[in-house]
């Protein structure tokens, strides 16, 4: 088996030990309708309703999308629009809390087989936790045979450590999530994938699946990028997921084990994605931690909660250090796909130089692309030279940005140039 | 509401840059310009410094007239000075060398767009230029220690001194010792002498991850090869001329060599084959520079050949039969 690509990075998880505290019930929150990948909901509610905890807010008619639920019990003040962090707009359901938190009577849901378990996984509003989003009732209804369920704990960014925090504060809910999943898709063999850096977390499984030969804890080597989708499954089973291919065309699925865990409890208990494990870190914070907090909390009030520096922050990253995403302003709720906001002041951009042709992004591309080469023929928006090149397949990990000695952004690069290669029919 | 930075990710990057990279090749030089002016005297260490600061100033003026953002403090232009003073012999009139050094960067590095867009590596351009220009003087060898014998005096000592030897390399009079071309006791030019110097800064670059091994070790290990099955004396062709400074400090150089590992091995084999036929065939004693400077030209051949295969990507030929 070839060895991919993979670099080293300083893992700061600073917060690793630190166990999330349950934010309080906030006065007020923003619940966008479109937190994943497919079809945005439209609200189900209008201005100067009544909502109570766990009560449905949103919905879609479409297939690939998922409910939307109300965190928080209280008045709704208004439907705006909300432009979202990829620049599109959608509508957000804004409540003023009455700080009652009052619930619906939340019904178990009657799983029996693998359409009634699929069906539960979309009424719970959840998609995949990581922070891709996508949809987690269409991931776990592929039309291929699979033999093996892997769980994503890789958590291979820097800073970030709200998976490894839900795998030691619950890890009987990981594996409960682990075994529905097994047994409604009838998967015989499942591989929870923890990096090296979590010695903890590896111990705990290894001890709590001594009876289950079917669950195989695998540590990976604690580089970047581990818990890419494509890399994970080269790691943990040598296949080779093609382009154009899903995972389950390998006969695989990859699930977040926070998706995972969540699945168990909604199984359980009925209560669908309401709040969620969020790491508070960067320079500007005082007191970095990781939250329990209600989807839709203005991400100003834990910033504060953290002792944050509002006044100095020049980068709010939402996710990870390597590829998390810029937000424009502080005015911002925690969504579905919120793991981590990283709040940094004194941020100086680097600057750009000359490629001095040293081959450090090809050497670091975990996909064996070269950037280089990439970012040439972009400049010269040669589209035949970015097809050979296989532009498609960057994943936009940014390795190859992180290793530049010139500073040049060839991740950023690659994904303007997808943008040149037309669509095929 | 106050706006905050916006850009692409990744928010982080390595602490590796242009300057650190060129300032590790000038730490890993130190040993070999030590080394020169133990054997060659403060001549050697001056021409170093003219050479360096030439390359330095003519790279500051070319950019000032291209009305180009400055680029000194990247230190490349530092490194090709140093490097050419390397190839030169410590008797050559400064004015020579200072004539190369605009040959280098001037000609062959800023002409064509500066750092990263030079085909050949410039050293080894203003080498062969002066060795083509000035043949004697660049061909005159101090043997080590030569200022010794007397007063120095740069006509002179050269021309009536006993211990100074004109046109002869080891390569060519083969009179020297293996442990004399291990350690740098024999005539040449400043870089060409102390092998051990120079294995010394090799590995610290290959250490320090600066450069790969694949380029000076399919170099070295090629031309070992073709001697040995040509008969000829191994250790001998491996410790003199410039293969050791060619093989770690200009086969090595990113701008001019392949960019993969497959290439640089290629690259690697190439100059070895190229630098055994000069040495053994050609008018030339020396063949290293030529044997770098051709494999420079054919760089982007090479880059062509050996462009890695993504993980995943399906052959374009299959998809052409798919829709057909």
């Amino acid at each position: 088996m070839r060895k991919l690509n993979s670099i080293k990075l300083n893992h700061k998880k600073n917060t690793a030990e630190y166990e999330a505290v349950r934010f309080r019930t906030p006065e007020y929150v923003k619940i966008p309708m479109s937190m994943h990948m497919g079809a945005p909901c439209t609200p189900i509610v209008k201005k100067g309703d009544h909502v109570l905890v766990g009560q449905k807010i949103g919905d879609s008619d479409a297939f690939f999308s998922a409910p939307i639920h109300s965190s928080v019990s209280g008045t709704v003040r208004d439907i705006i629009d909300y432009r979202l962090m990829n620049g599109t707009v959608c509508k957000a359901v804004e409540i003023d809390t009455d700080g009652k938190q009052e619930e619906i009577q939340y019904a178990i849901p009657q799983v029996t087989d693998k359409e009634s378990f699929i069906k539960a996984v979309r009424e719970s509003g959840v998609c995949g936790l990581g922070g891709a989003g996508f949809p987690t009732h269409i991931k776990l209804n592929p039309k291929n045979e699979i033999d093996t369920l892997i769980i994503n704990a890789a958590e291979c960014e820097p800073y970030i450590t709200s998976d490894y925090r839900q795998m030691l504060e619950r890890p009987e809910n990981v594996l409960g999530g682990i075994r529905l999943i097994m047994k409604y898709l009838s998967i015989p063999k499942t591989i929870l994938a923890i990096e090296g850096n979590k010695p903890h977390a590896i111990e705990e499984f290894i001890k709590l699946t001594e009876n289950e030969p079917e669950i195989q804890i695998f540590k990976l080597p604690s580089t970047y990028p581990q818990g890419a989708e494509k890399v994970l499954i080269h790691s943990t089973t040598g296949r080779v997921v093609m382009e154009g291919e899903l995972p389950s065309d390998q006969k695989v699925i990859v699930m977040n084990v926070s998706t995972t865990a969540f699945i168990y409890k909604y199984i359980q208990t009925g209560i669908p994605l309401l709040r969620r494990r969020i790491t508070i870190e960067g320079n500007a914070v005082g007191k970095p931690m990781n939250v329990i907090a209600p989807i839709g909390t203005m991400i100003t009030e834990l910033l504060r909660e953290a002792q944050t520096d509002t006044e100095a922050i020049e980068k709010l990253i939402a996710g990870g250090p390597m590829m998390g995403s810029c937000l424009i302003n502080l005015d911002t709720p925690v969504t579905k796909t919120s793991n981590s906001f990283l709040a940094i002041k004194d941020y100086k951009e680097p600057e750009k130089s000359a490629c001095i042709r040293c081959g450090r992004c090809i050497r670091a591309c975990p996909l064996n692309l070269m950037p280089t080469e990439l970012e040439k023929a972009y400049i010269k928006k040669n589209i035949s030279a970015l097809e050979s090149l296989k532009v498609m397949l960057c994943m936009n990990c940014g390795s190859c940005t992180y290793v530049c000695p010139a500073n040049r952004r060839l991740a950023e690069t690659n994904q303007l140039a997808k943008a040149l290669i037309p669509k095929k029919k | 509401m106050k706006n905050l930075i916006v850009s692409s990710s990744p928010h982080q990057n390595s602490d590796v840059s242009t300057q650190k990279i060129m300032m590790t090749v000038i730490i890993a030089l130190i040993p070999a310009i030590v080394a020169s002016g133990i054997f060659f005297g403060l001549r050697a260490i001056a021409l170093v410094a003219v050479c360096c600061s030439s390359a330095v100033l003519f790279e500051y003026l070319c950019r000032k007239l291209m009305k180009r953002p400055q680029t000194i403090s990247d230190l490349s232009a530092a490194v090709t000075g140093i490097i050419l003073a390397l190839n030169l012999p410590v008797t050559l009139p400064f004015w020579i060398a200072i004539l190369g050094s605009f040959i280098a960067i001037a000609i062959v590095k800023q002409l064509f767009g500066g750092l990263g867009q030079n085909f050949a590596n410039p050293a080894i351009v203003a080498r062969i230029v002066l060795m083509v220009s000035f043949t004697s003087q660049m061909t005159t060898w101090a043997i080590p220690g030569y200022w010794k014998a007397g007063a120095f005096s740069e006509t002179t000592a050269i021309v009536n001194s006993q211990t100074v030897f004109t046109g002869a390399t080891p390569l060519v009079s083969q009179n020297a010792s293996l442990s004399d071309l291990f350690f740098g006791n024999t005539g040449g030019c400043l870089g060409e002498t102390s092998a051990l110097a120079l294995i010394i800064g090799g590995v610290f670059l290959m250490v320090t991850r600066v450069i790969s091994p694949a380029a000076p070790l399919s170099f070295i290990g090629s031309l070992a090869l073709f001697t040995f099955i040509s008969g000829g004396d191994v250790p001998y062709q491996l410790l003199s001329g410039g293969l050791m400074l060619g093989a770690f400090f200009m086969a090595t150089d990113y701008v001019t060599t392949p960019i993969t590992t497959k290439g640089r091995i290629i690259f690697g084999i190439g100059c070895g084959l190229i630098t055994f036929i000069i040495r053994n065939f050609g008018s030339y004693p020396e063949g290293v520079s030529f044997s770098i400077l051709l494999m420079n030209i054919l760089t982007p051949y090479i880059d062509m050949i050996t462009k890695t295969k993504p993980l995943g990507a399906k052959k374009p030929v299959k998809e052409e039969t798919k829709n057909a």
